[in-house]
């Protein structure tokens, strides 16, 4: 089964969440690997603390034009959408952080006088954490626009994605990295914080979980905040609140520290157990919980 | 003309909150710039929710494509299918189609179907907006959920809030960042003479602090530091102090976790104007005093 | 021979836009005659990489050096691809930036001056 966790807003809890869902289904026996989407901004590893012992470059093949071959006809220029490749004073010009490596040029080139070659834009790193949770994240390089060929690489690693359940941890927001990121995935927990700003990104995580197809569920974090508008909004939609984490400053101050959700509330191994147990349910029975 | 982006790396550190604030300090007709306001986070965007602007204008964006096959020339020949890198074509009974979800928009598949059977389609990607509000124009956008290109769209957005900047004899344009480090923040970015970078003390926020601090130096941006719920791990705090103190990065203040931040949210203001003499709202003139004072230093 | 100037308004008396790939016009300025027109800069609104665009642009108006206040990495490269020499300036009206380039008083740039747009 694969459990991803996303939100609208940064910074509502989703990495306490995969983190801490992760922890109590190991603890188990349940086989469990986590696997940090959030390419630009990676935390997880940091409550986890896997010990890394794999790594892959994420790389992206990008057009080198043989210029001797080259005649200068611009038809590479003209198929590539991204403006990448420019024929220009004779001369054929790439522009790496452009290019999506869709190999089109490649292709149309009449002299085949076009290619591929590697170009790194970021790196994926794997390993057990002491729990014996299988690990994985992808670190995009500082420059790098973007994170979806690294996602989309990472979700490729057989010995996370075989696991018996996948915690996905995705990035905030509603557009690229977070659908590559959810994509397959039986179900998604949308973590919320109580406030307007909350709401209202909510609003669009739910519309992508929505557009995806896969059903989905909340968990209010930080409760106590803000106000009941989310309430409304998941009784309005239909969305079920999953679970409710309190605004305490105990919380706040062991996450500060690094320290994951279980290590200072120990009472949520049973929750998050059981609620993987209802997510279960839920998806076999075709109903909400 | 300049431009002052703010930025986190981490989400949730209060970017918009600060923003808001600034906004609210920069309306005055004595302030020291006079300021056309832009919210860069276009898939979350919630300046708009304390600044209650009123849309003037609306455009509707267009992203990037999408391949669609046209089922009675296609041959099931499965060349497209070959040639996609992006997973986007799948088979089902010899009828081959494009899931415009997965779907990069390269075309590859267009130009090497042997019966032209596959044409790009145009996709409408979301809608920016120009605002009036009580702290000046506001252009801000929206992303229809799972669309791509929203770094594109950032850039729509801060070439028209540059553009009636231009035009109206605007001092400073505003940006509210998006979280992360990728191609939204990198358009954010572009063409800043200053970022000014809202730090968490977290672990995860001081980790994430120093990758967008990173990134504005890859982009050879100068970067200010403040440190917003400075008060909730003081460790923290005292790392990020001492970093900058090594790098030479200047600290423009600390603002204290404060309730009256949310409440504010709630109803719609900024801070600074909801509740003028909260510990919030004190520090964060602090550390607009500090930001205006660097922007002016750069004139010189 | 034929220069381009980045401008705001497209206009020869007012101040120059210091900005290249996304600037909203060119003054397209014959140093022999002195004669001029703007002409709008077709990549103010492309989708992806506007520097190297507007540099096509300016490329088949024949235009031979450009003036702006920085070039982005893959402007300045496309540029010096087309054979175009770029100048930078800090201030000034097109008027008094075709001055400084006949009285060879700007600086010609041999790298990029600033970051790229990259979209």
């Amino acid at each position: 089964m694969k459990i991803a966790i996303a939100s609208g807003k940064g910074g509502t809890g989703k990495t306490t969440v995969a983190t801490a869902f992760a922890q109590a289904l190991s603890r188990k026996e349940y086989s469990v690997s986590l696997v940090d989407c959030d390419v630009e901004a990676p935390n997880a590893h940091i409550f986890i603390q896997p010990i890394l012992d794999q790594f892959e470059d994420v790389n992206v093949l990008i057009p080198s034009v043989d210029a001797d071959s080259c005649t200068g006809c611009g038809l590479c220029a003209e198929v590539c959408q991204f403006h990448a490749i420019v024929v220009i004073g004779g001369k054929t010009l790439v522009f790496p952080e452009m290019c999506h490596g869709c190999g089109s040029c490649t292709l149309v080139c009449p002299e085949q006088a076009i290619s591929e070659i590697p170009n790194r834009l970021g790196v994926l790193e794997g390993g057990l954490s002491q729990e014996g949770i299988r690990f994985g994240h992808g670190i995009l390089d500082i420059g790098e626009p973007m994170a979806v060929p690294v996602i989309s690489k990472l979700k490729k690693w057989q010995n996370l994605m075989d696991a018996e359940i996948v915690v996905i941890d995705s990035p905030p927001g509603a557009s690229c990295p977070v659908v590559e990121s959810l994509r397959g995935a039986d179900y998604i927990i949308l973590v919320t914080e109580p406030t307007p700003f909350g709401l209202h990104d909510l609003r669009q995580a739910y519309q992508v979980t929505q557009v995806l197809g896969i059903p989905a569920g909340i968990i209010i974090n930080r409760d106590g905040i803000g106000d009941t508008g989310v309430d409304q909004y998941s009784a309005e939609v239909g969305i079920d609140i999953l679970m409710r984490i309190p605004l305490e400053r105990k919380i706040g101050q062991g996450i500060a520290q690094g320290k994951s959700l279980l290590e200072v509330k120990p009472e949520y191994e049973k929750y998050f157990q059981q609620l993987y147990l209802q997510i279960g349910e839920a998806l076999s029975s075709g109903n909400n919980l | 003309m300049k431009q002052l982006v703010i930025l986190s790396g981490k989400g949730g550190t209060g970017k918009t909150s600060v923003a808001a604030a600034f906004a609210d300090l920069l309306s005055p007709e004595n302030a020291p710039f006079k300021t056309v306001l832009a919210d860069a986070d276009v898939d979350a965007s919630n300046l708009e929710l304390v600044l209650k602007p009123s849309v003037v204008e609306r455009e509707k964006f267009w992203g990037g494509s999408v391949a669609e096959i046209d089922s009675d020339n296609c041959s099931a020949c499965g060349i497209c299918a070959e040639v996609c890198r992006f997973d986007a074509v799948s088979v089902k009974d010899d009828v081959y189609t494009v899931d415009p979800i997965a779907c990069d928009g390269c075309a590859a598949c267009v130009y090497q179907c042997p019966n032209e059977a596959i044409s790009m389609k145009e996709q409408l990607a979301g809608e920016w907006y120009r605002s009036e509000s009580l702290y000046g124009p506001l252009f801000h956008a929206m992303l229809i959920p799972a669309q791509e290109n929203s770094g594109k769209l950032v850039t729509l957005v801060k070439q028209q809030a540059r553009l009636l900047a231009l035009d109206e004899a605007y001092d400073l344009v505003l940006v509210d960042g998006p979280p992360g480090i990728g191609c939204p923040v990198i358009s954010a970015v572009s063409g800043a003479n200053l970022a000014l970078i809202v730090a968490e003390p977290t672990a995860s926020g001081v980790h994430d602090m120093h990758r967008v601090l990173e990134t504005t130096r890859h982009f050879g941006v100068e970067a200010l530091i403040c440190i917003n719920k400075a008060d909730i791990y003081l460790d923290g705090t005292n790392k990020i102090e001492e970093y900058c103190r090594k790098e030479n990065i200047r600290m423009v203040g600390k603002i204290p976790f404060d309730l009256m931040v949310t409440e504010s949210m709630i109803h719609g203001k900024p801070v600074t104007s909801y509740q003028p003499n909260s510990p919030a709202s004190l520090a964060i003139r602090d550390v607009w005093t500090g930001v205006m004072k660097a922007l002016k230093d750069q004139e010189l | 021979m034929i220069i381009a100037i980045s401008s705001t308004d497209g206009k020869f008396n007012t101040e120059f836009s210091p900005r290249f790939g996304r600037c909203n016009f060119f003054i397209i300025v014959d140093t022999d005659t002195r004669e001029w027109e703007s002409k709008p800069n077709p990549a103010l609104n492309a989708r992806g990489g506007a520097g190297p665009q507007a540099v096509q642009f300016l490329s088949g108006a024949g235009v031979e050096a450009t003036i702006t206040g920085r070039y982005g990495p893959n402007a300045y490269t496309t540029l010096e691809a087309a054979g175009i020499r770029a100048y930078v300036a800090e201030a000034g009206t097109p008027e008094e930036l075709l001055d400084a380039f006949l009285s060879g008083t700007l600086e010609e740039v041999s790298s990029a001056t600033g970051e790229e747009l990259h979209h």
